[in-house]
């Protein structure tokens, strides 16, 4: 199993390999599957259009790279109201005359953004509790699994709503409440790699030799479990842009931010989802293309990091 | 740790997590913004009716005071007055809730039928198309938000086709009265149902599916289905009386947990059809500053998760006699 493509010997002497090796490792399980790779190539025309959905000034060299996006998303009255598609607008227009196919193009970038950085701070935090959790045992491990059980009590969206509602309704919020509550999964995934490694001879030696448990955790452990909480950040990620785009399809998106559920929110509050086709089908399709993208993805990753492991959530 | 042991303590741990559970809700709700005295002050009162007031719904009172009045509330199931409504907050909340109820089950139900059906089969034909083509359609299912899957159906089927009618849970009039069947029996009822129903069963649908197909495929690994089969009993029965009997197990455990998560869901497909659930009124409450509502509204949707999870890991140590007990 690839979770163990470093020896326990080279790991007690604290010896992982670099980083490009690692990379390149794991892009290898792509190859001959046809899912994973089609998920890649699509998660990578979104990133481009994420990056290059507005135009780049690139101040000491003096050069602006044009956007992608024809238009401003937010001007109003680029064309008529509620145009259907046609060679200046693609996507045809919304009820105020704005451009569909620019706001599609620009509400990209939450995507990217909630869904990576929600991502990587709850499998971050989770990873850390988890770890910590079953290293030391105990009364720690104790107290940090029933909080973790009680996580598992709330509900996502409800939960994510209020604390939207109180918290007010920014980017930073939304990300904060999907982290909140997205940590727990990783939490007891990680928890249980590492109460096997615990057991194994390489943390007996690390130990022997008085390495600090830090550094038996950070050092030897932690990249034992590392390709398990990549599996994780993937499935996170998923969950994340589902979870932003519910929130703002129900009215409690960033209000400075254009995203493709708030998109459908402007297309249901206009009253325009029987006649505008061009300005509903199309957020839907990305949020659906995204996700989909990044469950192939794991689903690569899945096989690799364990070919028993079932993911629920 | 036998199994009495075993129950005793998921019980405790089942009142530790509701005591969690509420002692978060009060911290949240203290934390809202605005003054929530604000709704019942109104511009022209004296000094006087203001104190009174505030004396009348306990906020004079220290924190702990409120904290302790508070949990008896909950526990009589007094969740207060609605600032909106003005009516008793349980009133506006339990027939919601039972709305909630028939819808989310129904998707489940469905859900769980179609998905375990189709991921024995995905199983039994390993490596054919079919296998192939089942997973993909349960993966672009699991990708799609329920927001999504709603306005499509809600496109094609109601805008396009007119087949069903595209809002609400009855043609006439507001809430009625009656019995049971009156309510949720009626064709008229049942047209209405079967959209939100279907864009629940649809997006649940991936997980028995997947689950299933990959505990039948551990199943038929078994050496006893090689016995089954050298025996001579005919495919069907080996496929329905033994392997996916045997696989069934980990998806009634999984269907317990999604029956809880389903209550993050029923709050988008109840806005997209305007359901009357408990969904739709939790957001209708946020929006309005009904605090009352909205902490009903959220304290029932994370009891079904609590009760729900304590169900699977009870279901599954009676289904299971091997499993020990941690």
């Amino acid at each position: 199993m690839s979770t163990e493509t470093t020896s326990p010997i080279d790991n007690a002497m604290g010896k992982v390999g670099s980083s490009v090796d690692f990379v390149r490792d794991k892009l290898e399980v792509f190859e001959g599957d046809r899912l994973g790779q089609i998920g890649l190539a699509i998660l990578l025309v979104f990133v481009f259009v994420g990056i290059f959905a507005r135009p780049i000034t690139i101040d000491f060299l003096n050069i602006t790279i044009p956007g992608l996006a024809p238009h401003d998303p937010t001007e109003r009255g680029i064309g008529g109201r509620l145009e259907s598609p046609s060679a200046a607008h693609p996507l045809g227009t919304t009820d105020l005359g704005r451009d569909v196919l620019s706001q599609l193009i620009v509400g990209t970038r939450v995507t990217l953004v909630v869904g990576t950085l929600a991502a990587f701070m709850a499998v971050f935090i989770g990873t850390n509790i988890g770890l910590i959790s079953a290293y030391f045992g105990g009364i720690v491990d104790d107290v940090l699994m029933r909080i973790t059980d009680i996580v598992y009590g709330l509900p996502f969206l409800p939960f994510a709503i209020v604390l939207v509602a109180i918290l007010g309704s920014s980017i930073v919020n939304i990300i904060a409440a999907i982290v909140l509550i997205l940590w727990r999964s990783t939490a007891r995934v990680i928890r249980s790699q590492v109460l096997s490694h615990k057991q194994r001879p390489y943390v007996e030696s690390a130990q022997a030799i008085g390495a600090s448990n830090v550094r038996i955790m950070y050092r030897h452990i932690l990249p034992n479990v590392l390709p398990l909480a990549f599996l994780y950040a993937a499935f996170a990620v998923a969950y994340s842009v589902i979870a932003e785009a519910s929130l703002a399809f129900l009215g409690f998106g960033d209000p400075n931010m254009l995203s493709w559920g708030k998109m459908i929110f402007e297309v249901r509050t206009a009253n325009a989802v029987r006649e505008a086709w061009w300005w509903v089908f199309p957020p839907g399709i990305a949020i659906m293309l995204f996700v989909m993208s990044v469950f192939f993805i794991g689903r690569t990753l899945e096989k690799v990091v364990n070919p028993e492991l079932r993911h629920q959530e | 740790m036998g199994l009495r042991e075993f129950v005793i303590r998921r019980v405790l741990q089942l009142i530790v997590t509701f005591w969690a559970f509420f002692t978060i809700l009060f911290v949240l709700f203290r934390m809202m913004p605005g003054d929530p005295t604000s709704m019942f002050i109104l511009d022209g009162m004296t000094p006087e009716q203001r104190e009174q007031r505030i004396a009348e719904l306990g906020l004079d009172q220290p924190l702990y005071v409120q904290y302790v009045e508070y949990a008896r509330q909950l526990l009589t199931g007094d969740f207060g007055q609605s600032f909106i409504y003005r009516d008793p907050v349980m009133d506006i909340i339990v027939v919601r809730f039972m709305n909630t109820i028939v819808l989310m089950a129904t998707a489940l139900f469905f859900a769980y039928v179609i998905g375990i059906t189709f991921g024995a089969l995905m199983g039994w034909w390993r490596d054919s198309k079919f296998e192939r083509g089942g997973i993909v359609v349960a993966l672009i299912a699991r990708s799609s938000p329920e927001f999504w899957v709603g306005i499509v159906l809600l496109s094609v089927f109601v805008y396009w086709l007119g087949w069903f009618p595209s809002s609400g849970m009855r043609t006439t009039g507001g809430e009625l009265g009656g019995g049971f069947i009156a309510r949720y029996g009626s064709v008229d009822f049942l047209r209405h149902l079967f959209l939100p129903a279907l864009t629940g069963a649809i997006v649940y649908l991936a997980t028995p599916t997947l689950l299933m197909r990959s505990t039948m495929l551990d199943v038929l690994n078994a050496d006893f289905i090689e016995i089954k089969k050298a025996e001579g009993l005919p495919e069907r029965t080996v496929l329905y009386k033994h392997a996916a009997r045997n696989s069934i197990l980990p998806v009634v455990t999984v269907a317990a947990i999604a029956t809880g998560a389903a209550m993050g869901g029923s709050v988008v497909i109840e806005t997209v059809f305007n359901w009357p659930g408990m969904g739709r009124e939790m957001v209708r409450a946020v929006n309005n500053n009904d605090y009352p509502v909205a902490m009903a509204a959220f304290f029932l949707m994370g009891s079904v998760v609590i009760i729900m999870n304590f169900v699977a890991d009870l279901a599954y140590v009676y289904l299971d006699p091997r499993v020990e007990y941690e």
